[in-house]
């Protein structure tokens, strides 16, 4: 019966933060005293819930929920705010209500024996009664003030009242007496909600509005590409602002949840942590670090270019940091996405198992955008996931809802920020189109927005990956060729050079033409050393032949200068020689040649 | 007061009416003279009325469906029969109470 208590945590948290944006107002204006719903999003719109001790109408057309919400109002006031109610059912018994309010976890039973509601079916059937003079209605408030007082009752509600103008006659009598009961319902300092049946070109039938002015809320179930959604709106809340627009609102298991589209507003805080892709190479692309924790994450691309696959690999990166993951997916299967993943070597099924992964697949088509929206918020409050993948956003723009489904990322991204949950969503871009046009719609909402596209070159196509912006980041500003490998994603350099970027078999043809480029200068510095040294070869002989000719020449002359020695000191001697033989006087001639 | 279940035996004709009013407002008063005059003068002998002020009796608007007051209420002879009003239009309180036809 009580919400998951997170869910009320974060409505609170958000409460405070309104609060605190608006209190210098607030402090100059005294509120209206304000009777909180207990509803999910409807105390938000109505800045604390419906006027205290005042009537409040609720209308809409059949099927629409007015019952509901009156009974979720009752029973969440005996529960969580203690304040007992009395409900006067005019077209379901007692029985009946209890039974359909059941399903939505509503012990009536129960709270009926505890003395917290009282359910009283008033019963009238035109056939059996006839008029005969002047009546009022006062059975109706005796019944009333008796169940009010049988159980202290602060809430009432009246549903649906107008059915006393097909039961009874003269409706100059019962509107009187309607005046008077919404006077008397006053006086008596009870809350209670009207409800009553949309008509034409009114609010109710019977013109309800005109008696019940302080508080008019208008429920709507309207259907549109085959798929319905509801919507509420306060047309009309006399002492107190409200959201005027028209919410979405979704009934499930748990009862009725409006969704405000502004109630989130532009106050979360940002987070400077960052979170790894779970790719290297893209988170060096990316300051070296990655994401933003909670910040948006588009990747958009044409057909084929691997946006779930870098979605794998966030989840994977996550999962592995510890963190939880939720994984909404719109065109596949779980087990297609496992089986697929795996084929790029992520495994996903290991965090499933692990409980910190959740992959949730339905159709688009399935539900309205407001029940998708709200079916998120609830699973995403319940997961409490610190990261959220949408993949793809376009399945949900069929026909021209584009503005729709805008306000739903706009609400749906606030949302996430708020709770500094980091939202990555792919996007399919028609390859025939411009690349940017199908984003234009939310790529204001966006912080990292990462475009994978198809380069073709060479009759080739590849995968090119740049950042077409990251907020409050340096990021490359370079195209990345980008891989898909049985490891995982990976990014290369593309190549740059005069005929633009080459990626694929052209890039490696380059690269190979590169690489022949560098051999042949190489050989040619080679081929230089080579010749370089073969000189110096040349030279070293031939200095070797002429140091050898110069040696010879060298013994040469050394023998010639002995042999003139040899000869010199021959000559002398023979000289002598023959001056002995001849018996000259040897004295003379030595004292001749010693006078000399 | 309830209907007394030892009365079935009693001629089919018999009528048990209930007047259920709101203390003494004049509608109410009004209502209880006119029915008085009413039953006097077709049902004489064969009804049975009984007058019930619902601020005494508040629980029975509930159990009894009152919404209107003041509420003529014929518990018998069947079917159920409810005529609101102070009873001022006499013709309508015997169509009501079926006597019309009778007469």
């Amino acid at each position: 019966m009580t919400k998951p208590k997170p869910k009320q945590k974060s409505q609170s948290e958000q409460k405070s933060r309104t609060k605190q944006k608006s209190r210098p107002e607030q402090k100059s204006r005294p509120q209206l005293p304000k009777s909180p719903t207990g509803i999910q999003g409807l105390d938000e719109i109505t800045g604390g819930g419906l006027p205290k001790g005042r009537p409040t109408l609720v209308c809409g057309g059949a099927g629409c929920g007015k019952t509901l919400l009156a009974m979720e109002f009752l029973v969440r006031g005996a529960t969580e705010f203690n304040e007992p109610g009395v409900f006067m059912a005019f077209e379901e018994t007692a029985k009946d209500l209890t039974q359909n309010v059941a399903s939505l976890g509503f012990d009536l039973k129960d709270l009926i024996a505890h003395k917290k509601i009282v359910v009283d079916f008033v019963y009238i059937e035109r056939s059996e009664i006839e008029e005969s003079g002047e009546y009022d209605l006062e059975g109706l408030f005796i019944r009333l003030g008796s169940a009010i007082d049988s159980i202290g009752a602060k809430r009432v509600v009246l549903d649906t009242i107008e059915t006393l103008f097909s039961g009874l006659p003269n409706p100059a009598i019962l509107r009187a007496e309607l005046r008077r009961l919404f006077r008397w319902l006053k006086d008596r300092g009870v809350t209670a909600i009207i409800t009553g049946e949309r008509g034409d070109g009114m609010l109710t039938r019977q013109g309800l509005e005109e008696y019940v002015s302080d508080c008019v809320i208008v429920l709507d179930h309207r259907v549109s590409e085959q798929t319905s959604s509801r919507r509420l709106r306060v047309a009309k809340y006399r002492g107190s602002t409200h959201g005027t627009n028209e919410y979405p609102f979704l009934i499930d298991a748990d009862g009725i949840s409006v969704l405000p589209v502004t109630s989130m507003g532009l106050q979360h805080t940002a987070s400077s942590e960052r979170a790894s892709t779970g790719i290297p190479r893209l988170d060096a692309m990316l300051g070296g670090k990655g994401f933003f924790r909670g910040s948006s994450v588009l990747i958009s691309g044409t057909a084929g270019t691997g946006k779930s696959s870098l979605a794998a690999h966030f989840a994977e990166a996550a999962c592995r940091r510890g963190e939880r993951v939720i994984y909404f997916a719109f065109e596949e299967s779980p087990s297609q996405i496992m089986r697929n993943m795996r084929s790029i070597g992520i495994d996903l099924e290991v965090w499933v198992t692990k409980g910190l992964l959740q992959i949730y697949a339905d159709r688009p088509s399935s539900a309205g955008l407001e029940t998708h929206l709200i079916t998120k918020h609830k699973l995403i409050n319940t997961f409490k996931p610190q990261v959220v993948i949408l993949d793809p956003l376009n399945s949900f723009v069929i026909g021209g809802n584009e503005i729709e489904v805008k306000s739903m990322l706009t609400r749906l991204i606030d949302f996430l920020k708020t709770n500094q949950i980091t939202g990555l969503f792919t996007s399919l871009t028609s390859s025939s189109g411009v690349l940017e046009q199908s984003e234009v719609a939310i790529s204001s909402l966006i912080d990292t927005w990462l475009l994978v596209r198809d380069i073709e070159i060479g009759g080739e196509r590849n995968r090119g990956l740049y950042i077409m912006k990251s907020r409050g980041m340096a990021h490359s500003n370079q195209i990345r060729e980008f891989l898909l490998t049985d490891h995982g994603v990976e990014l290369r350099d593309v190549y740059v050079g005069v005929s633009g970027v080459l990626t694929g078999s052209a890039r490696l043809t380059q690269e190979a033409q590169e690489k022949a480029a560098l051999m042949i200068r190489d050989q040619e510095v080679e081929l230089r050393r080579i010749e370089l040294e073969r000189k110096r070869t040349t030279l070293e002989a031939q200095i070797a032949v002429l140091r050898a000719e110069f040696a010879v020449e060298e013994i040469a002359s050394v023998k010639i200068i002995g042999q003139e020695k040899a000869e010199k000191a021959q000559l002398v001697q023979g000289r002598v020689d023959m001056g002995l033989s001849r018996n000259a006087d040897v004295t003379a001639n030595k004292q001749k040649r010693g006078s000399k | 007061m309830k209907t007394n279940p030892a009365q079935p035996k009693a001629e089919s004709n018999r009528y048990i009416l209930r007047l259920y009013v709101a203390g003494t407002s004049p509608k109410s008063a009004n209502a209880i003279t006119n029915i008085k005059r009413i039953c006097e003068e077709n049902l004489q002998g064969r009804y049975e009325l009984k007058v019930i002020d619902l601020y005494q009796q508040p629980q029975l608007a509930q159990d009894e469906q009152i919404i209107a007051v003041p509420t003529l209420i014929r518990k018998l002879p069947n079917p159920l029969r409810r005529i609101i009003g102070d009873m001022s239009n006499t013709e309508r309180v015997l169509v009501g109470l079926d006597l019309r036809k009778n007469a």
